[in-house]
């Protein structure tokens, strides 16, 4: 397509967008009475039905359907593709890294963003500190995967051969020998998550900073005159008070665990029994034209989540209603 | 929040474009669009004269191969695109792998597509969008090429598309001017090859390196490694039975070719020169592998024809210069069983216009066209109309001689042939816990076992 033929369909699909609203506000104008209300409701509520149903609804049939056949496609296997998944060493290999991912990162980001939001909170260099960390949540996975693959760089303990990792350099510095970080299992997992939690802190120091922020200042103060000491106001005021906030951001960085796929790829591709279920997924369905076990492994991801996602929303609604 | 499985797909689709955005920015683009340009002026247009006129007709190509290399691709064209008014749309993109079979799969298939697999080949034949070579192009393929090359374009009998280029995997790169230093030779057999390599080792030096990572794909060095020693061992008859799967992968035969390789690969004292231990391989990036020649921390690299590409600025190529390549020896002297890799072209049209391109790329006078719009060399097809005089490159010459050698017995890379589950992914993971340390024996039993039954 050239860019004239670009722009051109984009033309289109503008007025076209124009047009269906035009239509949609003109069929609106045309009811009135007791019962118009509803109609109305439905008529705005109907392109986003549609565009619903055929972008997400319709693929997630489909997917459910796909992973009960092989890996063509072509015939009916029931539930073999699932049991692959939980009995073949390679599978469950990539659901014990899932489960580390989703065990560590959540609650170290969270703890991490939490003790900096107190440590920063009032201090003179606030705004730069928050700043400082919030900072990689700008960058995309990609990019700091590329980054921390640098972080981790090996090179070999030989004459004439200078370290261009971060991590070996200090480790060569502090007498010892330059380690291959992404290559031993299970701890090239932890190494990845590392990633994870530097980007993600940042979100949960924001969050975290602006709900202890808004914890009513005469609870602080009662309790101050109560003698409270700095870690039963920890314990006792600020997490009690900032409890929704807290859940909301373990979910939040739960759900986006679960499905991490950037950082693996980037930095290992999967390769060292780093994979975890969303790049798995990836590699069967597009690489090894495994269709159906593809399919399945979209299905379990979505399983996993869909009951972090429910918890979220609740406590979502649950904080706003305060 | 309703049914959420599509959702990784926006996130795979995104990290995607994203992961492949920031590798290709810095090679200029991943899809490039346009015509042929460049290139000498055409005269004499009597070899084009059967082609007929087709002014004002458009065919799209369809390919993996972009920038730098995609530029002689299109002047080779030019020559067809001037006597008959035809105009060569071409578009070269990184992701052509799975976009072609997504392309295939939804109706949207380009008039001609690079196909470097013989497996992808079959793939997109099963699409049903494909159509067979017209009887001139089979003609062409005949005449240039050796049974064997027909073959891999023939899915149920039917002949599907010419050859395109071709390169010569079985290589070893060392350093001229190391070899004279030291006075060590070329061998010419396997077990040349190790004294040379224990004379090496005996001498303080590990004599190899490698280097197996490249992204997802990590690991595909050491299936060349394992194809070239199947061939070796067990010669191109029970090859073809291993990668069709006639034999089980986790027979005899294979699992000797792992383990040869491995005396090689997972032999302390001959890896992994200026690069680390063993295990160094699995890290060190297949484009980094062979450089420590340079430093003469390494003697010897085991690499296809294209690495060439891959040292910097002012090495020299050559047999009397820095660095250069000798075909990796056989058991013996009288067979010279050759491992390497091609593209095919691939026609999902049968318009004339299309027909007659095709048939253009399959005869001599575009690979000549080809090789002289290619001054700097790094392009060869194993056709045999190719005039060898005419490459300028000496690393050209070499595997041009090895492919045209009466002695040499071709075979086409093996896990390009074999299904995607196992080519494109048990294949490569597995070789890859090999090299940090998994037994060959369960190695070979894993890949078996992922077999698609």
């Amino acid at each position: 397509m050239s860019n004239s033929e670009k722009f051109l369909t984009m033309l289109s699909a503008i007025l076209l967008f124009v047009a269906v609203v035009g239509f949609i506000l003109f069929l609106a104008t045309r009811f009135s009475g007791r019962r118009a209300d509803r109609v109305v409701a439905w008529l705005f509520l109907a392109p986003t039905v549609v565009l619903l149903a055929i972008g997400l609804i319709y693929p997630g049939i489909k997917t459910i359907w796909q992973s009960f056949f092989n890996a063509s496609g072509g015939s009916f296997i029931g539930v073999d593709n699932y049991k692959t998944i939980f009995t073949t060493s390679d599978q469950v290999t990539v659901l014990r890294n899932t489960l580390l991912w989703v065990l560590f990162t959540p609650f170290v980001a969270t703890a991490v963003g939490l003790i900096y939001a107190i440590l920063i909170d009032k201090a003179r260099v606030e705004a730069f500190a928050k700043a400082l960390i919030f900072l990689p949540m700008a960058i995309s996975f990609v990019g700091a995967s590329i980054i921390w693959k640098f972080v981790y760089a090996f090179r070999p303990d030989q004459g004439g051969v200078k370290q261009i990792g971060l991590v070996n350099q200090v480790l060569v510095w502090l007498g010892g020998s330059p380690q291959q970080w992404l290559v031993n299992s299970p701890w090239n997992t932890l190494f990845l998550i590392v990633v994870m939690i530097w980007i993600q802190a940042g979100f949960a120091m924001t969050v975290l900073s602006a709900a202890i922020k808004a914890i009513p200042e005469d609870i602080i103060e009662a309790a101050r005159l109560d003698g409270v000491s700095p870690l039963g106001m920890f314990r006792f005021v600020t997490v009690p008070s900032i409890r929704p906030a807290l859940i909301v951001v373990l979910t939040t960085i739960g759900i986006g665990t679960l499905k991490v796929f950037d950082v693996v790829r980037t930095m290992t591709g999967g390769q060292f029994d780093t994979s975890v279920v969303a790049n798995e997924f990836y590699s069967q369905s597009f690489r090894a034209n495994n269709q159906g076990l593809g399919a399945a492994l979209a299905v379990l991801l979505f399983v996993l989540v869909t009951p972090i996602v429910a918890y979220n929303v609740k406590q979502l609604r649950a904080s706003e209603a305060r | 929040m309703a049914l959420r499985p599509t959702r990784p797909l926006h996130t795979v689709a995104l990290a995607g474009a994203l992961g492949l955005g920031l590798t290709l920015a810095a090679c200029g683009g991943g899809s490039s669009s346009s015509g042929a340009s460049g290139g000498a002026k055409t005269k004499d247009c009597s070899a084009y004269k059967a082609y007929g006129d087709l002014k004002g007709k458009k065919v799209d190509i369809y390919t993996g191969i972009v920038t730098p290399e995609d530029k002689p691709y299109q002047d080779s064209y030019k020559p067809f695109e001037d006597c008959t008014g035809a105009k060569i749309n071409y578009q070269g993109d990184k992701a052509f792998e799975t976009q072609v079979l997504v392309r295939a799969k939804a109706g949207n298939p380009p008039d001609i597509a690079i196909v470097p697999q013989p497996g992808l080949l079959q793939q997109l034949v099963a699409t049903g969008r494909a159509k067979e070579a017209p009887p001139a192009v089979a003609a062409n393929v005949d005449k240039f090429w050796g049974k064997d090359w027909k073959g891999y374009a023939t899915v149920n009998g039917k002949f599907y598309g010419a050859p395109s280029g071709a390169s010569v995997k079985s290589l070893v790169w060392y350093s001229p001017k190391q070899f004279k230093d030291k006075g060590y030779t070329v061998p010419t057999t396997l077990d040349e090859l190790k004294a040379l390599s224990d004379k090496i080792a005996a001498g303080g030096q590990k004599p190899w390196c490698a280097g197996i990572g490249s992204g997802e794909a990590t690991g595909w060095p050491v299936t060349d490694w394992m194809e070239d020693m199947m061939l070796r061992l067990s010669g191109p008859e029970e090859y073809d039975k291993w990668v069709k799967h006639e034999i089980p992968f986790n027979s005899a035969e294979p699992t000797a070719a792992l383990d040869l390789a491995g005396t090689y690969l997972k032999n302390p004292k001959y890896v992994n020169g200026g690069l680390g231990d063993v295990k160094s391989i699995a890290t060190t990036t297949f484009q980094e592998g062979g450089l420590p020649i340079l430093e003469g921390t390494c003697s010897l690299h085991r690499q296809a024809s294209f690495y060439a590409a891959n040292f910097p600025k002012g090495t020299k190529v050559a047999e009397d210069g820095d660095i250069f390549a000798f075909y990796l020896p056989g058991k013996d002297t009288t067979a010279k069983p050759t491992l390497g890799g091609g593209e095919f072209n691939l026609a999902f049209s049968d318009r004339p216009e299309v027909k007659a391109f095709q048939t253009y790329l399959s005869t001599d006078l575009w690979a000549n066209n080809k090789v002289s719009v290619s001054p700097a060399g790094g392009w060869i097809s194993a056709n045999k109309g190719l005039d060898v005089t005419k490459l300028t490159n000496p690393i050209d010459k070499l595997a041009a001689s090895i492919l045209q050698d009466p002695k040499a017995v071709f075979r086409f890379d093996g896990s390009d042939q074999m299904p995607g589950a196992i080519g494109s992914n048990a294949f490569w993971k597995q070789s890859t816990s090999w090299i940090t340390g998994q037994s060959t024996k369960a190695t070979v039993d894993k890949i078996e076992a992922a077999w698609p039954k």
